[in-house]
């Protein structure tokens, strides 16, 4: 017995950042929306007793709950592909401000070869510079397009930063917030880089610097750099999330609403338009159909594939011949890095999820690719989230594992330890995509997303690259050992990489090799967006949120206008 | 850490957050921290004394899951071994490891609780993570039997009257994958009871382990502190009073 409900104007699907700008921009704008959050409501009052690591950091208490609903995985086609049983490679979120309650906080804006990238390294590199098993596309918007956008994702959330990357895309405005404070810990980081000829600058930061009021009139605290942001909520109400800024300036208009415990199983459609979504409450298990002028899928990367998928609109992208669009473009992120033991002891416990200062000088094409064996690159940062001590153990090569040795090292080296990473980009590859599992199910019945990944030889070659930058800066910052990061082998789902999963839902100029338009509006089905970072038809060298974030509020002034004329928007 | 510096802390808490305490967080929460402050002492933790903060009333510890007491010593010498006592100050057992981890297998973590347990089960590649169908309660008390007969067979005696080194011996072929366990991986299950003890040393001690915050204090982990907004810029490293979570209680 399925419920059919009133019919809304929007429906959004999801109710973290996306789902909240697109509540908050098209409820402002006089619609009726409704958000479905499988989750639970959260808060900043919810937060309190988040300095806990065992129990927000080891045991996952915002994350999905994976024993309702999961992925499966294998490296490739030749594999059975296999439940994530556990939460390990990557984090995903649930309830109200969804991953991004649980994010650090870094906002960037990819770079403007990014959104060109294709049309760019030919041009530079001819076509040959990549083999055709990349499929390198033009994103559909140019950096100038997207500036806006970006524009107002940073007011609303208040970024703290500073206009000092020479390589950064040209802005309109300064940074909303000044920088947060350069510690003793970023200053060995900004001395190294300088001597070494690079231009460090700080992170741009959703740990807001001082008090802000947003636009929309919502206040988000100052940061006190407890040292608990990723993987935790902030009690203070001072790292930039969903639950603090857009929600409830969508709620304060009175047209917007939040439906919790919902749990979307399908996109309904008919005559190639969406007529709304079916949903599961998860606690009486009763099905309800929620009508809706336009529907918004605004979950994580992978719900929003899977959601089409399972609702069977588009076409499912197939490796051996290269068609259909749908699952297709799967990326991740590709981590260099180096770690330094130093002799003396610092304060690693004190800081905050964005806390940092990065270089750009390896990223994108901001230098010459001619003599090297892949393109692209990674912002190099020292961060100073604050280390904990379950998840904080470093020792140096050729330490135990275990026992007395292990402890003493551990316990010495704590205090004693540094890293540097790069945010490396992904270059989608055929063989890397999303699609339906054929044997597993979620806790509703509906099939798990299937992800097909390994890395390529172009990521190998980045990593390895970088790799060795990151291991001269810090032998630069005056580490006495310098432990490189490994080289990449095969991508393993276990140990914690990163959130940064992107692709299956990309968007472009054509419906001949993208899922929606620059609006995010599906070319098929006209009253349909989808918005995340399944949109990036490949990941830069940057963590994605500020540029999720923009697409964002793009596909909310696309929303608007379909809304007053309908048709395509582009 | 005495109790006026927590009071204090708490109202610094309140007065930074400002607008976070008045308009989201709601006059409810505000008055129940106002109201436990001056009603309730610190009743966390094992019963010691927990670095300045007062014990009042009896704390109770115990065995939720495991019922076999050789079963709880296996385990108990085990993790001692992983991360022993030595002149930085407690290991494992000290710590309090054995009982975090068997107040664990009692609930969510022993019972997989959020994670996904549906079938069919393969081996898969190690790439792909856990893939037994057995829950973590049942891989310890599997694995601390084997531990056991693994002792007897090489010693001719259990594991809890082993000598050091043949304790180490026991574990590194655990580790190794050379033990034969059904459902499970040996190196599985040693990478879990690894984690485990560093997770019980290092908890927050609402859970049992930590006991005292010493693993803590061994490493200059302050544990639960509300800024360091005044403090970020020090160039000499701070050796802080840690704190626990229960401070935040009460």
């Amino acid at each position: 017995m399925v419920k059919t409900l009133d019919k809304v104007d929007v429906v959004t699907v999801g109710v973290g950042w996306l789902g909240g700008i697109i509540g908050a921009e098209c409820a402002k704008a006089g619609m009726k929306v409704v958000g479905i959050e499988r989750g639970r409501e959260r808060s900043t009052a919810d937060y309190l007793m988040v300095h806990d690591e065992y129990r927000y950091a080891i045991r996952y208490e915002l994350m999905q709950d994976l024993s309702k609903e999961t992925i499966t995985f294998r490296n490739n086609r030749k594999m059975r592909a296999l439940p994530m049983r556990q939460m390990g490679s990557f984090l995903l979120g649930e309830g109200l401000g969804g991953a991004g309650t649980h994010w650090n906080g870094h906002t960037w804006r990819f770079l403007p070869y990014d959104f060109e990238i294709k049309t760019l390294t030919e041009k530079k590199y001819g076509k040959d510079k990549l083999s055709a098993d990349y499929l390198l596309q033009d994103w559909g918007i140019t950096y100038d397009e997207l500036e806006p956008y970006f524009d107002t994702f940073e007011k609303t959330a208040g970024i703290s930063g500073e206009d000092k990357n020479p390589f950064a895309g040209k802005r309109a405005n300064d940074f909303p917030t000044p920088p947060m404070i350069k510690t003793p810990i970023l200053k060995k980081f900004e001395k190294a880089t300088s001597n070494l000829g690079y231009t460090p600058f700080m992170l741009p930061s959703a740990n807001l610097s001082e008090t802000y009021e947003n636009p929309d009139g919502q206040t988000i605290a100052a940061c006190q750099y407890c040292g608990f942001c990723e993987r935790f909520g902030c009690e203070y109400g001072a790292k930039t999330s969903a639950e603090i800024t857009v929600i409830p300036t969508a709620l304060k208009t009175g047209n917007y609403q939040v439906r919790f415990h919902g749990n979307v199983v399908e996109v309904l459609k008919e005559g190639g338009k969406a007529t709304g979504v079916r949903y599961v409450d998860t606690q009486t298990g009763e099905e309800f159909i929620q009508p809706a002028d336009v529907v918004v899928l605004t979950s994580y990367v992978m719900n929003n594939a899977k959601l089409l998928m399972v609702s069977g609109i588009g076409e499912m992208y197939d490796p051996d011949t290269g068609r259909g669009t749908l699952g297709k473009n799967y990326a991740y992120q590709i981590l260099p890095g180096a770690t330094g033991f130093f002799d003396e002891q610092m304060n690693v416990f004190m800081g905050a999820g964005s806390l940092g200062m990065t270089i750009d000088d390896l990223n994108g094409d901001n230098y010459d690719h001619s003599e090297l064996d892949f393109i692209h690159g990674a912002s190099i940062s020292i961060t100073q989230p604050g280390v904990r001590p379950i998840q904080t153990n470093p020792v140096p090569p050729d330490t135990p594992s275990w026992g007395a040795e292990f402890k003493k090292a551990s316990i010495y080296n704590y205090s004693r330890t540094l890293n540097i990473g790069g945010q490396g980009a992904s270059i989608p590859h055929k063989e890397n995509f999303l699609s339906l599992d054929p044997d597993y199910k979620d806790a509703y019945g509906v099939p798990l997303l299937q992800l097909t990944y390994n890395f390529t030889e172009q990521d190998r070659n980045l990593h390895k690259y970088l790799t060795e930058k990151s291991k001269t800066i810090m032998e630069e910052m005056g580490a006495k050992t310098v432990m490189p990061g490994n080289p990449i082998t095969d991508y393993d789902i276990v140990p914690y990489q990163t959130t940064h999963n992107t692709g299956g839902t990309i968007m472009g100029a054509s419906p001949d090799d993208s899922v929606v338009n620059n609006y995010l509006q599906h070319w098929d089905v006209d009253n349909l967006f989808v918005v995340g970072a399944g949109n990036f038809p490949h990941n830069g060298g940057y963590n994605p949120t500020g540029t999720v974030g923009a697409l964002a509020y793009r596909a909310a002034e696309g929303i608007i206008k379909y809304s007053k004329n309908g048709g395509s928007l582009v | 850490m005495s109790k006026d510096n927590n009071g204090l802390s708490r109202r610094d808490f309140l007065k930074t957050t400002g607008i976070a305490t008045g308009a989201l967080v709601g006059g409810g929460l505000l008055g129940s921290l106002i109201t436990h402050n001056v009603t309730k002492e610190n009743v966390a933790g094992t019963g010691k004394n927990q670095g300045g903060g007062e014990h009042v009333g009896d704390v109770f510890r115990g065995r939720m899951f495991f019922t076999n007491l050789n079963e709880f010593n296996v385990l108990s010498e085990a993790v001692e071994r992983i991360f022993p006592e030595d002149d930085l100050g407690p290991g494992a057992i000290g710590l309090g490891v054995p009982y975090f981890i068997d107040n664990q297998l009692a609930g969510n973590y022993g019972s997989n609780a959020k994670e996904y347990m549906k079938g069919p089960f393969f081996a898969g590649e190690s790439t792909q993570g856990y893939q037994s169908r057995l829950t973590r309660a049942e891989i310890f008390r599997q694995g601390l039997a084997k531990m056991d007969e693994e002792a007897k067979k090489r010693f001719d005696t259990g594991f809890a009257s082993l000598e050091g080194n043949q304790m180490d011996e026991i574990l590194t072929a655990f580790q190794k994958n050379e033990i034969e366990m059904k459902g499970v991986a040996s190196e599985f299950f040693f990478k879990l009871l690894r984690q485990a003890t560093l997770e019980g040393a290092y908890a927050d001690p609402i859970y049992s382990g930590n006991i005292n915050m010493d693993g803590w204090r061994m490493k200059g982990f302050p544990g639960h502190q509300m800024a360091y907004i005044n403090e970020i810029e020090n160039e000499e490293y701070m050796k802080i009073e840690p704190q626990s979570i229960s401070s935040m209680e009460h």
